[in-house]
């Protein structure tokens, strides 16, 4: 996949929907192509954060420590995003991540993801609507949750 | 020292002052004897006086003086030769005189110069030695680039001077003196005009000059003063940039520099305005020679030989006395300069030579406790550090030194290691004094680190073995000229008082480290260096460096086996794919298109880098494959992307690491250039633009940069490139370029590289840092582990050791000190660059370190968190200077004191 794919895969990812594409370009050019192959492991809970992820190909599954073993909380598509939680707050990862077939992906690293946030307003508002909308969600499940009790 | 310059140049040089002064007085009898000769040749011969009769003979070499109070005095009665021959045999003669002169001075001058070089060697030696020898608070108070300043430049103008201190006055004295005395026997008169303005030269000059020293001595003192500020800049440079005080560091300088330029300015003008006076005087004497001899010529009562040999011989008088005067200038001057340097190296309670003294054979252990009876330690304000302490380190015993603020403890540590001198009490090894003790005992029975880490600019392993390095212990065997040169270097080195010491013998003391020799050192230095955890960080040094071959030659022997291991290990965890092996015949996607076209290492600046593009050979072999307009239209390419990613950005922006081909400040430069070729045909770029941009082209990964430039028919277009490259390789570039081969080791290469022999794929994060485990496990497996260690070793650790961390010095330091396995350990607070973990890690490894094999020597540790204590066998809290606690851990938390409250 060559670097103008990706900032057309870049495109389709909310969070950076707003944002001209020459700069997604820079974005994509200064991030680091990884693969991992099923199984391989993209972070561990626990782990400093040092990069978000955008999942260009391939599957994911996001997994939380728990007494009896590790859960699986979520599972990430193409044009999905992870790993930012870490980056933004400055601790370590709440979940580990796992690739649940080939996975191509973009990592970009904290500082660039930093440096873009401050530079580009409405990527930073995109960023706020995901985590707002992630929150409500978790919200839900939590009264869910609750009043299944 | 010897405060005054002409005592000491005496006392070093009595014997070859006088033999230089021998043969400076025999040099006269030929320089006087060549004044006489014009007179005769140009009476005899030429004017004919003599020869009135054709066919009359004179003698010849009938040498015959008139001297004052003797009478006529006949050395020879000589031949009988005619006018001609005459002529041509005194000429023959001078011409002689004029050889034997200027062989004289040949040897007095050869002489002289040896002797100043000598006595030079000699004064810079007894200062560095007294530097060697200063008490401790002195360096609290100089500059060392002032001590340096000192030693190398102010002593100097001392050696061109003490050639000349005794011979000079003599030999200029004596020709002036010569030429006066001959001037004398031509004639009374003329002699008395020369006498009369030479005293005159002699009152008046030297006065004029009094202030020359003043200004001179001045210009020494700020010139230091200068040097010293520069030391301190290049010193404190962190300082000055933290602080934005580079400015006010221009300002001291230029302001210093002004001053300097003053007394400089000031000196010329003085200088100049005295070589004025003395010139008109010289000059004013041959005026009055030929205005009054010329008239006792006229009147007949002076001959024209005569006065043509009084003025020949006063040309020679001004010559001398003004050397003579400036001997006396030179002489006031060095004296000063002598004088000042020697007043900064007079320092009180120097330490006595015999407390260094060499010593060959290891000294008997210590077995006796090290106590300290009410010692106190004042800092150099005059503040207590520590006030009346007593107690004793018995041998064998840990003791952990626990501190508050003002504790103390790291006074005790200091004084413990003689780098702090009490100013009361004292600390005494059983009965004798520690300052008595000499060093040859505490140096190698004892060790020391702390915080304040220095290291020499050398290799990581002669810092580590500097600690072992007290005496030569082998003789050298020298054969041939090696010999000879060695011999020179002793003769020499003794009649300078230099000590002979062979620095090229084998100084490291290995018994002391517990091994035999250079062959099983090493254990000892991996164990240490294990021990404070650094092992590791010297096999990534080693990894990052390239092999020193002469020296590391198992590695290059072992290397194919060595890459083929790594492949079946990768193969083995079905890791293939993290690396892109070089293949002779196959483009490697991971690496840049310039490494696949060259596939080698560049060990000459004509293929590296920028260089690659440009250079002549490599642009006819791009021709000849077809690659040269690919490769031009790629860089274009390139050029276009990068600066439409990059030009927006602000030069500092952090995105710029990320872009390989070009740095930030030539983005202005490719996009005019970008402008200009844009639309112009290939045909019609000039060369050194189609290497601007074909250069670009050689840094480009597809799987890292993703534009989509490279195609099956472009790499293996490469791949031929490449074979012909070598195929018709200029014997000029044989040596620049080391190709790759699977079967050989390459030298101008990291030795990762060369275990590597691929490149680690771009898309796997982690893949370095497996792939490098995965290489310390082979190279263990191998054998392989102790060489890579050494490869570490010889990396240059850069000015004071700058080049590692802080905490890496620190590690250095504390593994030095273990290695000469001392008998008592002294550690003041020597881990505090580093996190409690690693600290606590590194305290329990080094206390076993220093006990293993039945080794039990005591240790005081000056701990940084009273945490730590709990690993001693003792513990002691200091608190304002005091001793307020002493006692086993278990005790010190039982009850309620000081020590209680700091762990809490």
């Amino acid at each position: 996949m060559l670097l103008k794919d990706e900032v057309g895969m870049l495109q389709r990812v909310p969070l950076f929907s707003g944002i001209e594409p020459t700069k997604l370009k820079l974005l994509a050019f200064t991030s680091d192509r990884v693969s991992y192959s099923a199984g391989q492991i993209l972070f561990r809970q626990g782990d400093e954060g040092d990069a978000a992820y955008v999942i260009l190909s391939g599957s994911a599954d996001i997994l939380v420590d728990s007494d009896s073993g590790p859960i699986k909380v979520a599972e990430l598509v193409p044009n999905s995003i992870v790993g930012e939680i870490a980056i933004l707050c400055n601790s370590s990862r709440t979940a580990t991540v796992r690739a649940a077939s080939p996975v191509e992906a973009l990592r970009i690293r904290k500082d660039h993801f930093l440096r873009l946030m401050k530079e580009f307003p409405e990527m930073t508002i995109e960023m706020v609507r995901v985590l707002a909308d992630r929150l409500s969600h978790t919200t839900a499940d939590l009264i869910d949750a609750r009043s299944a009790k | 020292m010897e405060p005054s310059l002409a005592r000491y140049i005496w006392t070093h040089t009595k014997k070859q002052q006088i033999w230089i002064l021998m043969i400076v007085l025999l040099s006269m009898i030929p320089y006087f004897m060549s004044f006489d000769l014009p007179k005769l040749i140009v009476n005899g011969p030429i004017q004919g006086r003599g020869f009135e009769q054709p066919g009359a003979t004179q003698p010849f070499m009938r040498l015959h003086y008139d001297l004052p109070f003797i009478g006529e005095v006949l050395f020879f009665s000589g031949f009988q030769l005619d006018r001609t021959s005459t002529l041509f045999a005194l000429s023959l003669v001078f011409l002689l005189l004029v050889v034997i002169n200027g062989l004289f001075k040949l040897y007095i001058n050869t002489y002289k110069g040896r002797l100043g070089e000598r006595m030079l060697r000699r004064i810079r030696f007894d200062l560095v030695d007294r530097v060697l020898r200063f008490p401790p608070v002195y360096f609290k108070r100089v500059k060392s680039a002032e001590v340096a300043t000192m030693v190398k430049d102010e002593v100097e103008p001392l050696g061109g001077f003490i050639g000349d201190a005794f011979v000079q006055p003599v030999l200029l004295g004596g020709q002036a003196l010569t030429a006066m005395l001959f001037i004398m026997v031509q004639n009374v008169w003329l002699g008395m005009i020369a006498v009369v303005i030479v005293v005159i030269q002699i009152v008046l000059i030297p006065r004029m000059r009094r202030r020359l020293i003043v200004l001179g001595r001045e210009r020494q003192l700020t010139a230091r003063a200068l040097s010293g500020r520069v030391g301190e800049i290049v010193d404190g440079i962190g300082a000055v940039h933290v602080h934005d005080t580079s400015n006010y560091e221009r300002a001291d300088i230029a302001a210093r520099l002004g001053l300097i330029f003053k007394i400089r300015f000031d000196l010329y003008q003085w200088k100049f305005m005295v070589k004025f006076l003395n010139n008109f005087l010289a000059q004013l004497t041959p005026f009055l020679f030929y205005m009054i001899g010329g008239y006792l010529v006229i009147q007949g009562r002076l001959d024209v030989g005569q006065l043509v040999a009084v003025i020949g011989a006063y040309k020679d008088l001004p010559g001398p006395m003004k050397e003579l005067i400036d001997w006396d200038q030179a002489r006031q001057d060095v004296q000063v300069k002598y004088q000042q340097v020697v007043e900064q190296f007079t320092v009180e309670d120097l330490i006595a030579p015999r407390i260094g003294a060499l010593t060959i054979d290891d000294p008997a252990p210590m077995t006796n406790p090290l106590s300290a009876t009410g010692l106190s330690i004042a800092d150099d304000g005059g503040a207590m550090l520590l006030n009346r302490i007593s107690l004793q380190v018995r041998p064998g015993e840990t003791v952990a030194l626990v501190s508050t603020a003002t504790g103390g403890a790291e006074a005790l540590a200091e004084a413990f290691a003689r780098l702090t001198w009490p100013d009361s009490g004292r600390i005494a090894s059983g009965a004798d004094d520690l300052l008595e003790l000499p060093e040859a005992v505490t140096g190698r029975r004892m060790s020391y680190a702390s915080s304040d880490v220095f290291l020499f600019q050398a290799s990581l392993r002669d810092n580590l073995l500097y600690g072992l390095k007290h005496a030569p212990l082998t003789s050298v065997p020298y054969e041939g000229a090696a010999a000879d040169q060695r011999r020179w270097n002793v003769d020499e080195a003794r009649r300078s008082g230099n000590p002979e010491l062979d620095i090229h013998s084998d100084w490291v003391n290995y018994a002391s480290a517990g091994a035999t020799g250079p062959h099983d050192l090493f254990e000892a230095v991996r164990r240490v260096l294990d021990a404070v955890v650094l092992s590791r960080d010297i096999l990534d040094l080693g990894l990052r460096s390239s092999a020193d071959l002469t020296r590391h030659t198992e590695l290059a022997r072992r290397i194919v086996e060595l890459r083929a291991a790594l492949r079946t290990r990768l193969e083995h965890e079905g890791l293939s794919g993290l690396v892109a092996p070089f293949e002779p015949g196959a483009y490697n996607k991971e690496a840049t298109i310039g490494q696949n076209l060259l596939f080698g290492a560049a060990a000459g600046p004509e293929l590296a880098d920028r260089a690659l593009a440009a250079n002549p050979y490599f642009a006819s072999v791009l021709k000849q494959a077809g690659l040269d307009r690919t490769l031009y239209e790629m860089g274009m390419e390139i050029a276009e992307q990068a600066i439409e990613l990059f030009a927006d950005l602000p030069p500092d922006h952090q995105f710029f690491q990320q872009l390989a081909f070009m740095s930030a400040e030539e983005i202005p430069a490719y996009e005019t250039l970008l402008q200009r070729l844009k639309n112009r045909p290939y045909e019609a770029v000039s060369e050194t633009d189609r290497a601007m941009i074909v250069t670009l082209s050689f840094a480009y990964i597809e799987p890292r940069h993703r534009f989509g430039l490279l195609s099956d028919e472009l790499m293996s277009k490469i791949v031929a490139a490449r074979n012909r490259f070598y195929e018709n390789l200029p014997p000029e570039l044989q040596n620049a370029i080391e190709r790759y081969d699977p079967a050989k080791y390459i030298a101008a290469a990291t030795v990762m590289d060369n275990v590597l022999f691929g490149r680690v794929g771009n898309n796997h994060p982690d893949a370095p840092d497996r792939i490098r485990s995965i290489v310390y496990d082979i190279l263990d497996e191998l054998g392989l582990y102790a060489e890579l260690l050494d490869v570490g070793l010889d990396f240059n650790v850069g000015a004071g050791g700058r080049r590692l961390t802080g905490g890496q010095r620190q590690k250095l330091d504390v593994a030095r000190a273990l290695l000469k396995r001392p008998d008592f350990l002294i550690l003041n607070r020597p881990l505090s660059a580093l996190d409690q973990r690693m600290q606590d890690k590194v305290l329990r490894n080094v206390l076993e370190e220093a006990r293993r094999d039945g080794h039990s020597p005591a240790i005081v540790w000056v701990v940084t968190n009273p945490a730590m204590a709990m690993m001693f066998d003792r513990v002691i809290v200091f608190d304002s200077g005091q001793l307020v606690e002493d006692g086993t851990h278990e005790t010190l938390l039982a009850g309620r004191g000081i020590f209680k409250e700091l762990l809490s």
